[in-house]
């Protein structure tokens, strides 16, 4: 029988600990410090076989990208498409996600499948019906219609991301407004919303975030240099037969840095938000 | 922990406005009148989201479904073009590009690839998140801030991540040859070989969502109570015994949604073989999805047969979920 107590490791376990993460962060880190690194080089650094850390470290892969190219245009739709997808997604779904998680009706199995089921759908079946949807609407190269066809994406999502939130709100908060006389509208407005703020933002995160990095629709429905998203804009800098990685590391750390500053800031509300949804899935 | 808002008062009589209307509602005798009263709250919550997916996802999937069933290619779409309207010459050809599908090498070849894709990214994510997440379960120093270092990469985008590392792999000037040839090894074309690339897309993928797995799983792991382990441990059992008997039980909820989840996301991981490969060599990285979409978008655009791809791939999702979900109900979850 061991005599140590839990959480009590000997040195050895502690070292092997220690060593495992720090493998571990140093997997999860290398390319994003090798990205940054990269942007900071001249062209004849980052086209060479030699292996430089810090090389003539300059910003103008920086310059060029804001100056030179679309790449701010990009960021522009991005930024609209994106933000757009969000308010819209999480303001059609909140009220399923409360309804599904509250109340048994008839069809709330059916519901609950469809939210699922949805999911699942690959890009290629809905891309082509949706494609001549939208050729048909003149909605091509055009950001509502991208918006609307991330909303096949967002609301389901969302609407099963706040069910799981609200699922861990208590009831008995429930029943006191409607003891006190709110109708179920009511007391989802007034009572369980604001209490679910961070669920409500976590989900709005998570809906930015998908449709900031969606590729599929995007690439087909926005062939326009200039209604290009970032996704899409991105893949000429690194074409099949010229490839400027100045520009795609310079424009990948304008991407990813605030994407990644943002996210450790509200890691620990992802984090609730997440398993609260994980868990209760 | 929800109110039935059927008959029973099951719930314990939750609210008294709702019962005095159910009271009032009784007198009338249609048993759809009555559900409809009582019900109709939740339907108004849900109808945004069944217009939104009836207009938006039933109308093109059942256009889909049609599309599959007939020869629909870029040259005999009907289109409006300026003021003149070209008819649409294609033809319902029933279950043809089905058979040719499910005959044809290619497909098997891409649903043998996907699969191994799929299973290995899966195992990974959830083995190596697993591994991770026990160990910054632990008290230690410097625990947050390997935390907040670990789940970095979860906040890259994907197609950004597809970027890196088509410049890491890069033959020429990739980090990766790079340090190999500091090694004194060869520097390997990684994207040019099928069994390098499809290595290469895999790792690309593991790198991606490890941090979802360990993050679910973490949380998952805080809920499990020390006592448990305490209890264990009072009674004499091994870390291994403890990790059998407490912590994969434990998990059991959390693990079946991310896993289920996972397994979704990464047979549908379209941006990762879209832009890392591109499916390349030849179409040797390409999984149903991509390819799929290649049919549809390349060439002379074939929207009949990429449909009838897309409606094979979400059959088989919908077994998998449908499958995984009655085995569950079987063990007894009640998911």
């Amino acid at each position: 029988m061991s005599t140590r107590k839990r959480g009590e490791r000997g040195p050895l376990a502690s070292i092997g600990l220690h060593a495992g993460l720090l493998l571990a962060v140093g997997v999860s880190l290398f390319p994003v410090v090798w990205l940054v690194l990269t942007s900071l080089k001249p062209r004849d650094s980052w086209l060479s076989a030699e292996l430089r850390l810090f090389d003539d470290s300059s910003l103008a892969n920086y310059g060029r990208v804001l100056t030179g190219t679309e790449f701010p245009r990009w960021l522009l739709n991005s930024v609209l498409v994106a933000g757009l997808t969000m308010v819209i997604g999480v303001f059609l779904a909140a009220t399923t996600g409360y309804a599904v998680s509250r109340f048994r009706f008839p069809g709330h199995r059916s519901v609950m499948w469809l939210l699922l089921v949805t999911q699942m759908f690959p890009v290629a079946i809905l891309i082509v019906p949706l494609y001549n949807l939208m050729a048909g609407l003149g909605l091509l190269n055009q950001i509502p219609g991208l918006v609307i066809a991330y909303m096949t994406i967002a609301v389901p999502f969302c609407a099963w991301m706040m069910k799981s939130y609200f699922d861990t709100v208590p009831i008995e908060i429930d029943q006191a407004g409607m003891v006190d006389g709110l109708t179920p509208f009511g007391t989802f407005w007034r009572v369980v919303l604001p209490l679910s703020r961070p669920g409500v933002a976590v989900t709005a995160f998570y809906c930015f975030m998908t449709a900031w990095g969606e590729v599929g629709y995007a690439t087909v429905f926005m062939s326009q240099e200039d209604k290009r998203t970032l996704g899409v804009g991105l893949q000429q800098f690194v074409g099949q037969h010229w490839s400027d990685w100045g520009l795609m590391t310079a424009s990948a750390v304008l991407i990813a840095i605030p994407a990644g500053v943002v996210f450790l800031l509200v890691q620990r509300h992802l984090i609730t938000g997440l398993t609260a949804g994980a868990t209760k899935a | 922990m929800a109110v039935s808002t059927g008959k029973a008062t099951a719930a314990g009589g939750p609210a008294r406005g709702r019962s005095d209307r159910r009271g009032r509602r009784r007198e009338r005798p249609g048993p759809l009148r009555r559900s409809l009263g009582t019900h109709w709250y939740a339907w108004a919550m849900v109808a945004p989201v069944i217009a939104v997916m009836l207009v938006l996802i039933g109308w093109p999937l059942a256009r889909g479904v049609y599309l599959s069933l007939t020869d629909a290619t870029e040259a005999n779409i009907g289109r409006t073009i300026g003021v003149n309207v070209i008819p649409a010459t294609y033809e319902f050809v029933g279950l043809e590009n089905y058979v040719r599908i499910l005959t044809s090498a290619v497909f098997w070849d891409k649903l043998v690839w996907t699969v191994i894709w799929t299973v290995v990214c899966v195992a990974l994510h959830y083995g190596i998140g697993l591994g991770l997440a026990v160990m910054l379960n632990r008290r230690m120093r410097f625990r947050s801030v390997y935390r907040v270092l670990l789940i970095l990469p979860w906040a890259v985008p994907a197609f950004v991540a597809a970027f890196i590392w088509r410049y890491l792999y890069n033959s020429d000037y990739g980090v990766i040859n790079g340090f190999l040839k500091l090694a004194g090894l060869d520097g390997v074309g990684w994207l040019d070989d099928p069994t390098t690339a499809k290595i290469a897309v895999i790792a690309v993928n593991v790198w991606l969502g490890v941090p979802f797995m360990m993050v679910a799983l973490l949380g998952g792991l805080q809920s499990i109570p020390a006592d448990l382990y305490e209890a264990a441990e009072v009674d004499g059992a091994s870390a291994w015994q403890r990790f059998r008997a407490i912590t994969l039980p434990g998990l059991r909820q959390v693990s079946t949604t991310v896993v289920l989840l996972g397994t979704i996301w990464t047979f549908n991981m379209f941006p990762i073989i879209f832009l890392v490969t591109r499916g390349g060599p030849g179409s040797e990285t390409e999984i149903l999805v991509t390819y799929a979409f290649r049919e549809a978008f390349t060439g002379i655009r074939d929207y009949s047969g990429s449909a009838a791809w897309g409606v094979i791939i979400l059959v088989m999702l919908v077994v998998l979920a449908v499958g995984y979900r009655r085995t569950l109900r079987n063990q007894g979850d009640p998911w």
